[in-house]
């Protein structure tokens, strides 16, 4: 009886078991995926999404894509030795600088078609969501543009319905000027869903959207204006080109848009003026990262010991000081750039090495022939004898004797013994330059400072720095709006904006923009103000002006110190500035610096910008998988 | 274990056996198709790299065309199979007018390919350098030549420069010369009389010989159009 107990007990068990229904029993929930409709029902989980459609948003020189990104131009020399090409390619191929990453552009609809559809979220919060959503979609459209000129505009998630026939997928290139409308139609409709709150940096705001609307307004009315001056570079169904006549309109957006963020009614921005030493205070720009900093406007953030760092500091650090065996120098400002600092009284001048009469200046410290320059040129660049970190930095070439030999080695252990003694000493920098080229120690007589992170350890491949790429800054808007109201004939008003940007530098003798003078005073403004953040490229070829700055000709020593503040002014080979120290014992000059402009030995490339290159070759893959893609112009 | 040694040898076999066919049954491009830029017969010389072509083959699927450059003299060699190809060049390349098509697009020479080819690209120059004569004179490198302009019509372009090259070796172009002298297309007073002269350029390793050769530079075109080639020795 027990046992019959036992077993009706145990049948009824798998009967009650039974009654759940297979489809319940199979469909277990997974535990390891968020399905979309929970992860649109939290803030905290859309933050996440987010964070990820941030992180892949595309700089054109970014901190953790490489130094290699801030490298080309002729602004500086790759001191690395797998990476001389930049300064040995004689031209830059068709395909360069292109981006089409359209599975980004999906995934962002994707992202406001699901923010759109959610219903458990907070008003407010969705629409800040969607706001952000929308300006990063604007912002990677505006980067696509700048490249590639008219792209497919697509901003609904495209569905493949398994006919076999994609057709209806296929969409041709918009205008250029289509996209550009959309970025500005975009941020008009997005900013009052933004917060305006100067310490947010990281997030969109509405001063980002802002920036972002005034600059790319003002890529569009230089296209258009400046564009009539290559007929060639136009394609005649609008996907590469502007007409001449929408320049006004364009202009007028970029100023209003710029001037809405100087007016404070996006919060309250201002340039970034702390410490008293001007170049100090420029290079605390890009460091600073505290809510005193109310010149940054959006940054990619980067936060050590939490798992997003880069390697620039790594990469770039000075080699006496750096604190990895064989990580450093990469980057060295070429004496091209460091020659168009102005000097204190707005005037352009070479370095002087030379006196009237053709004989060598001698400098009693080695930092003379860089006084009384914009305090930019000591912010953006690490000057011959600089203080980094520890120390000063060692940066000469050897020993100029007095038979105008030069006495050196290839590192700064491997000595030597001066004419007349015996005694062995050091016979050249430990910071470089060698006659040899030795790589990772400068090869141009400078470092770069700009990003360059003093915290300790920051040099490590392992902790790596957090410094933040600064997007979009406050001194950018002014310069946009100085251009924008040039470009429009009111030169009073560019005046006053671009005046505000260089007295911050020390350039305190007002300039007056003309119309003879605006173009090549912006165009010099935005060089030193701007330099490798990432802009040199698209403003030469908004302006159209990057065939003759790249002419593919030799650069020679005449070229380098003549024309200095022309818009036009050719930058094909990156030039470098050499110490020497002087050994003529008895002589009044014994000891003293002389300094000569030396082409590096591994410069043997110039640089040469085809018509071709102004805008980056869309590849036959995408033209064979939509042939309604229509071909960049001559290519 | 005691080894078998006839596996070994059965394995052996197998795999020298295998080994033996044909795994690969593509067979390699085969055909030769070449030719040269023309103008009524006389070849133009180009700067080396940097004129492109496209090769698209008809009825083939996809839109990707074979690409290449054509040589500094002119020529152009591509290995492929038989099939009907449409050459073209893309449009703002070379110092020359392509035949545009009514509706907008370039047009294309159509080469129906069977065996090896020599088709000749014949091409309108906006000028032709004619009769140039290169030697060296004392110190220098000296060379006379004249200019003939071919297209006279509203689409004519200015002759921004015309230069003398010299290197070392026998690529000369802007991009690879030891010496070089410009002379402004507006100083030009005689087109069918032009000298232009430039020092012998010193190498590490003296040399009797350089070669040469003259390019113009049109206001508006990329690309530079050259004389042949001339090997100088002194």
């Amino acid at each position: 009886m027990k046992k019959i107990l036992g077993i009706m007990g145990f049948a009824v068990l798998l009967s009650t078991g039974s009654c759940k229904k297979d489809s319940d029993f199979l469909n277990v929930p997974p535990k390891s995926v968020i399905t979309t409709q929970t992860a649109f029902s939290d803030p905290a989980l859309v933050l996440s999404v987010i964070g990820d459609l941030y992180n892949r948003q595309k700089d054109f020189s970014s901190l953790d894509d490489g130094w290699t990104t801030f490298a080309d131009f002729a602004e500086s020399f790759p001191s690395d030795n797998g990476s001389y090409y930049f300064v040995q390619n004689r031209n830059w191929d068709y395909g360069t600088w292109g981006i089409w990453d359209y599975g980004y552009i999906r995934d962002l609809n994707l992202f406001i078609d699901n923010l759109n559809a959610s219903t458990q979220l907070l008003a407010a919060d969705k629409s800040r969501f969607l706001a952000e959503g929308r300006f990063l979609r604007a912002n990677y459209y505006f980067e696509m543009v700048k490249r590639m000129g008219g792209v497919p505009l697509i901003t609904k998630t495209l569905t493949y319905d398994n006919s076999g026939n994609v057709v209806g997928l296929q969409i041709p290139r918009a205008k250029e000027s289509d996209i550009y409308d959309f970025v500005i139609s975009e941020a008009e409709a997005i900013k009052g869903s933004l917060p305006s709150d100067p310490s947010e940096k990281s997030r969109a705001t509405q001063a980002a959207a802002l920036a972002m609307e005034a600059r790319a307004a003002l890529y569009a009315g230089s296209i258009a204006k400046y564009g009539a001056t290559t007929p060639q570079v136009s394609l005649t169904g609008g996907e590469v080109g502007i007409p001449a006549s929408m320049a006004t309109g364009y202009y007028t957006k970029a100023l209003t848009a710029a001037q809405a963020i100087i007016n404070g009614s996006a919060g309250a921005y201002k340039l970034y003026k702390v410490l008293p030493d001007l170049s100090d205070n420029f290079a605390a720009i890009f460091l600073d990262k505290s809510s005193v900093n109310q010149e940054s406007i959006w940054v990619e953030d980067f936060k050590a010991l939490a798992g997003k760092t880069h390697g620039f500091t790594t990469s770039d650090q000075p080699y006496s000081v750096s604190d990895e065996a064989s990580d450093a120098g990469r980057l060295d400002p070429s004496l091209n750039l460091v020659e168009s600092f102005e000097k204190l009284d707005n005037t352009f001048a070479p370095i002087p090495t030379k006196d009237g009469s053709g004989n060598p200046i001698y400098y009693a410290d080695q930092q003379d022939p860089f006084a009384g320059r914009d305090a930019r040129l000591a912010g953006t660049v690490m000057l011959p004898h600089s203080f980094f970190k520890t120390a000063f930095i060692d940066i000469w070439g050897g020993y100029l004797l007095a038979d105008g030999s030069i006495l050196s080695s290839d590192d700064a252990t491997h000595l030597a013994a001066l004419p007349g003694t015996t005694t062995l000493v050091q016979v050249v920098g430990k910071d470089g330059p060698t006659p040899t080229g030795e790589p990772l120690r400068t090869q141009s007589g400078f470092y770069i400072r700009k990003y360059i992170d003093p915290t300790t350890g920051s040099g490590r491949r392992g902790r790596g720095s957090d410094v933040n790429f600064i997007r979009y800054r406050y001194a950018e808007v002014l310069l946009n709006a100085a251009e924008a109201s040039a470009e429009l004939g009111d030169y009073a008003t560019a005046t006053t904006y671009i005046n505000q940007v260089r007295s911050r530098a020390g350039l305190t003798t007002a300039i007056v923009l003309t119309g003879a003078n605006y173009f090549d005073r912006i165009v010099h403004e935005r060089r030193a103000e701007l330099s490798f953040e990432g802009h040199t490229l698209f403003d030469m070829k908004r302006w159209r002006i990057a065939t003759k700055v790249w002419d593919g000709n030799t650069q020679s020593l005449a070229d380098l110190t003549s024309n200095l503040g022309s818009a036009t002014k050719r930058n094909t080979q990156p030039w470098g500035l050499y110490p020497y120290k002087y050994y003529n014992p008895g002589n009044a000059n014994n000891g003293k610096w002389v300094f000569k402009e030396v082409l590096p030995t591994n410069v043997t490339g110039v640089l040469t910008f085809r018509l071709g290159n102004y805008y980056s070759q869309i590849n036959d893959g995408i033209i064979t998988a939509n042939p309604k893609i229509v071909r960049q112009p001559n290519q | 274990m005691k080894i078998k040694f006839h596996y070994i040898i059965i394995l052996a076999a197998m795999l020298a056996g295998s080994s033996c066919s044909k795994l690969d049954n593509v067979k390699p491009p085969s055909t030769t198709l070449k030719g040269q830029l023309m103008y009524k017969g006389t070849p133009i010389g180009v700067e080396y790299n940097q004129v492109p072509f496209r090769l698209y083959q008809t009825g083939y699927g996809g839109n990707s065309p074979i690409t290449g450059t054509f040589d500094q003299d002119g020529n152009y060699s591509v290995l492929t199979f038989n099939g009907n190809y449409k050459f073209t060049i893309p449009g703002g390349q070379g110092p020359f007018q392509w035949k545009e098509l009514p509706s907008g697009g370039r047009d294309t020479v159509a080469i129906a390919l069977n065996g090896n080819q020599t088709v000749n690209i014949e091409v309108t120059p906006y000028y032709m350098i004619a009769n140039s004569a290169i030697t060296a004179s004392g110190n220098n490198i000296a060379a006379t030549f004249g200019i003939q302009k071919i297209i006279t019509d509203a689409t004519a372009k200015n002759i921004q420069t015309v230069s003398l090259f010299v290197n070392k070796t026998q690529f000369v172009s802007p991009a690879d010369h030891a010496a070089e002298v410009d002379l402004d297309g507006s100083a030009i007073t005689d087109m069918s009389n032009i000298s232009l002269s430039v020092a012998k350029p010193t190498f590490p390793i003296t040399q009797n010989y350089v070669y040469a050769r003259v390019g113009i530079r049109i206001s508006g075109v990329e690309d530079m159009i050259f004389s042949p080639l001339v090997k100088v020795s002194y």
